[in-house]
């Protein structure tokens, strides 16, 4: 993108402040500037992102085809669909000299399921992730933002079903959830489905809900005395009511695009018959370049400050001081480290704690297997006492015994003596 | 992508230049310019030329004018509006450069102001509430060289060295009408032969598609340097007024392209190139800038690993998650190595603690044993003493039996009288 893109938040200040006015002698040159500006960005080639957001069967794809006058690819779905899927596909078109990168999203699925309540996230998501993309492309070190392929969504084309009473309550919360994110165009799809008298009454109801709930859709700016008036005019038949068709009928000696009924043909292009012009004036031919530019000055800003702060990033510190980009990420650095610091330290305290606790705890088990060992040592020992004192006692027994043996034998060797002598005596005498 | 397609009928996006070409023209331009070079060399003169006013003037005095003891880096905001186009010019010139005796270091506060530009669209662009702040940085930068007709001076080269990777440096021979077309070849020749030399990379005209155009490139790429000539003074020559300077013997017309250089550079610097100098600033010298403050803060302070070379390409929100990941797997590490070591260690305490209470009830047991060995020998002892006394005890039961039975029967044979 040529840099004036890039730069886009940095808006020239038109008064050119503190400048002096000065006059020119003669032609200086400079009014070729935007000339310059315009070939740069015509030789890089510009890109374009729409989502289509609708339920099934409300000619979205059919529309784009209308609308790019190019068949896209893809199958009609079937309204089988799980949750709401988006797929999106890209063409290069190119226009005279212009070359266009055009990406079409669609919502596949969107409204099929009986219960609906999630059917915006995945469309939300889908526009944040562009967003989250393009922040950290812009937030890296190296970068490439003048080569970088923008696919953030300039242009959400909202499918209204041609019921011809109101917005359904699908619509209403959808919207709501987009409105602050992306460009939201509401159109009312099939419209040959309505008369006439019924369309105005519904495109009343449609804005007065929309107004009621607060739903911020898309304005053609009025800024540019350019299209000031064409924008403001167009701005007041929204939500347009189109019709699509790539088939062609010959109407008069022309073949235009129409959709044949046994009671008429609807021409596409004929704004009498639905605001398919209108739209295409509108979409393509006089505002793209600043759907884009909105995409990326208010949708994508709002997204990255929201980001940002998210992650604590602010503007300036308590003293009003406003911080440089160093200084901003080298606090958020500084605290992040010091956050992981203060996690390894608790972790280790809680460690020394447990090696603490656990070390307690073993000596207690220690000390009490000592106490244990301790008893048992005593009882052993008084066993071991018991033990010594009845030896101590068949000791003394067996001395006893022994000096009673003793003491009776040496009786016994007496009375023998004695004994034997009266036993001679007795044999003397028997002799005698 | 799916290709080229070819559309059957009217889109309307080819309007999109349109839409580009009035949002540009609603927005208003922007331009900074800057001149450096000696006191004298006609800087003030030649602006005035470029842009057909008096940027310059009696109220606002031109750098040379302006004396200073040191390098100054000034500038002078102007808004000029021609053909419904609005620019906002900023001119940004530095007094008493190069006229000192020493003028080691007088391209720092060049540097410096050049930087500190990027520096305040660094901030503008980082903060969080982006505002409105106009591009202030150098788009372009003007050096003057003296036309001596020989070579670069040595500031001349030391300052287009340092500057030509900050700025889109563009050098000029200044007071070309001092030189004969011959000698302003060989100066010129001379000029380039020593920038390729000293590697300096001034700017570059780049090759636009149109062959035509390109064509006209290539020819003015022969004549850089380009050798300028600026006057304040319009003059009549052959019934037309011109701006030029009037000598005796003629008069040097700024406009003319066989006098000078100066309707070259006037087309190159506004008519044709002045967009792409903004780009290639915003581009390559900011990015540059900007690449190089923010790895000095988020890298290592700017080492060069492949570490580092990972972390350039990723946003530094990226790459502060990349880290916090990075240190949580660290922590989780760390407590399965300390809980490891932890068990471990119990494990080891809680086995020796198992030992030890084997090992004393073993020798408790041991001990048992012992003592119950012990035991069952003093029953064992005591037994057989019991058994020995009772034997014992029965034997002289016997024997007393006998003794009292011998007794009893001396008794009664001493009754019977037979006493021998």
């Amino acid at each position: 993108m040529p840099s004036f893109y890039c730069a886009w938040f940095v808006f020239n200040t038109c008064t050119g402040e503190g400048a002096r006015a000065v006059p020119l002698a003669g032609h200086v040159g400079f009014d070729s500037m935007p000339d310059q500006l315009v070939n740069k960005s015509v030789n890089h080639g510009f890109c374009f992102n729409i989502l289509c957001v609708g339920e099934t069967g409300l000619g979205k794809s059919t529309l784009m085809d209308t609308l790019f006058n190019t068949k896209f690819e893809g199958e009609p779905t079937q309204h089988n669909q799980p949750g709401v899927q988006l797929k999106s596909n890209t063409y290069e078109l190119q226009e005279s000299n212009v070359r266009l990168k055009l990406t079409v999203v669609n919502t596949v699925g969107f409204g099929d399921q009986i219960n609906k309540e999630d059917s915006y996230k995945s469309i939300v998501e889908f526009i944040d992730t562009q967003f989250e993309a393009y922040l950290q492309e812009e937030l890296k070190i190296k970068r490439t933002l003048h080569s970088y392929h923008d696919t953030r969504i300039h242009a959400c084309l909202y499918f209204i079903a041609p019921t011809g009473h109101s917005l359904k309550s699908l619509d209403l919360v959808t919207m709501k959830k987009l409105d602050s994110k992306v460009n939201i165009i509401p159109i009312i799809a099939k419209s040959d489905a309505i008369s006439k008298s019924e369309l105005t009454k519904f495109k009343i109801k449609i804005t007065s809900e929309l107004v009621s709930n607060g739903v911020q859709i898309y304005q053609f700016p009025t800024d540019d005395e350019t299209v000031a008036e064409i924008n403001s005019t167009m701005n007041g038949h929204l939500p347009f009511a189109v019709v699509g068709s790539t088939e062609e009928v010959k109407i008069g000696n022309k073949m235009v695009k129409a959709r044949q009924y046994p009671w008429g043909t609807v021409q596409v292009e004929n704004e009498n018959h639905c605001d398919f012009v209108k739209l295409r004036e509108m979409l393509i031919r006089v505002n793209m370049e600043d759907l884009r530019e909105q995409t990326h000055t208010r949708h994508y800003e709002l997204y990255r400050r929201c980001k940002l702060e998210e992650m604590g990033f602010k503007d300036t510190d308590p003293d009003c001081k406003p911080f440089s980009l160093q200084e901003t990420y080298e606090a958020k650095r500084n605290e992040f480290m010091g956050d992981l610091q203060k996690k390894e330290e608790e972790m280790r305290q809680m460690f020394v704690q447990r090696v603490k606790e656990k070390e307690a705890e073993l000596k207690e088990a220690e000390k009490e297997l000592h106490e244990k060992f301790d008893r048992l040592k005593k009882l052993h020992q008084d066993e071991k006492k018991k033990l010594e004192d009845k030896k101590k006692s068949l000791d003394d027994e067996l001395n006893g015994f022994k000096q009673k043996k003793t003491a009776a034998e040496l009786l016994q060797s007496q009375a023998q003596q004695a004994g034997g002598s009266t036993t001679l005596k007795r044999d003397k005498e028997r002799k005698k | 992508s799916q290709g080229q397609r070819n559309l059957e009928g009217y889109v309307g996006f080819a309007n999109l230049p349109n839409q580009v070409y009035r949002k540009s023209v609603k927005r208003g331009f922007e331009f900074t310019l800057m001149v450096v070079g000696e006191s004298g060399l006609g800087k003030s003169t030649l602006i005035n030329s470029l842009f057909l006013t008096d940027l310059y003037s009696k109220d606002y005095p031109g750098p040379s004018l302006r004396i200073k003891k040191t390098v100054q880096v000034e500038q002078s905001k102007v808004l000029v509006k021609e053909g419904g186009v609005q620019l906002t010019l900023t001119i940004v010139d530095t007094p008493g450069f190069g006229d000192a005796v020493d003028n080691s270091n007088c391209w720092q506060p060049v540097i410096n102001y050049i930087d500190s530009k990027c520096e305040d669209f660094l901030n503008a662009e980082s903060r969080v509430n982006r505002r409105l702040m106009p591009d202030n940085r150098v788009h372009c930068c003007l050096y003057f060289i003296a036309p001596s007709g020989h070579g670069l001076k040595p500031l001349d080269i030391e300052f287009m060295k340092r500057l030509h990777d900050k700025v889109n440096v563009i050098p000029l021979i200044a007071k070309a009408d001092t030189l004969t077309p011959e000698e302003c070849q060989l100066f010129k020749k001379q000029i380039m032969k020593e920038i390729q030399e000293h590697k300096i990379q001034i700017y570059e005209f780049p090759d636009i598609e149109d062959d035509e155009d390109s064509k006209l490139i290539r020819k003015i790429k022969e004549r850089m340097p380009l050798a300028v000539v600026g006057s304040n003074v319009v003059i009549e020559v052959n019934g037309k007024k011109v701006r030029g300077r009037q000598y005796p013997w003629g008069v040097a017309e700024v406009e003319n392209g066989e006098h000078c250089d100066f309707t070259v550079l006037r087309n190159m610097l506004i008519r044709t190139h002045m967009q792409d100098l903004k780009d290639v600033t915003n581009n390559v010298h900011y990015e540059n800038y900007r690449s190089r403050k923010l790895a000095a803060v988020t890298c290592n302070g700017g080492v060069d690993t492949s570490k580092t070379k990972n972390q350039m390409t990723r946003s530094p929100l990226a790459q502060m998650e990349e880290e916090r990941r990075e240190h949580v797997m660290k922590m989780k590490k760390m407590e399965t190595e300390m809980e490891q070591v932890f068990e471990m260690k119990v494990k080891e305490k809680k086995q020796k603690l198992k030992d030890s209470e084997a090992e004393l009830e073993r020798r408790h047991e041991q001990m048992k044993k012992n003592l119950e060995a012990q035991y069952k020998e003093l029953e064992e002892k005591k037994r057989h003493h019991e058994e020995e006394k009772s034997n014992w005890e029965a034997q002289q039961r016997i024997l007393e039996q006998q003794k009292l039975d011998a007794s009893k029967t001396m008794e009664k044979n001493k009754k019977k009288g037979k006493i021998f």
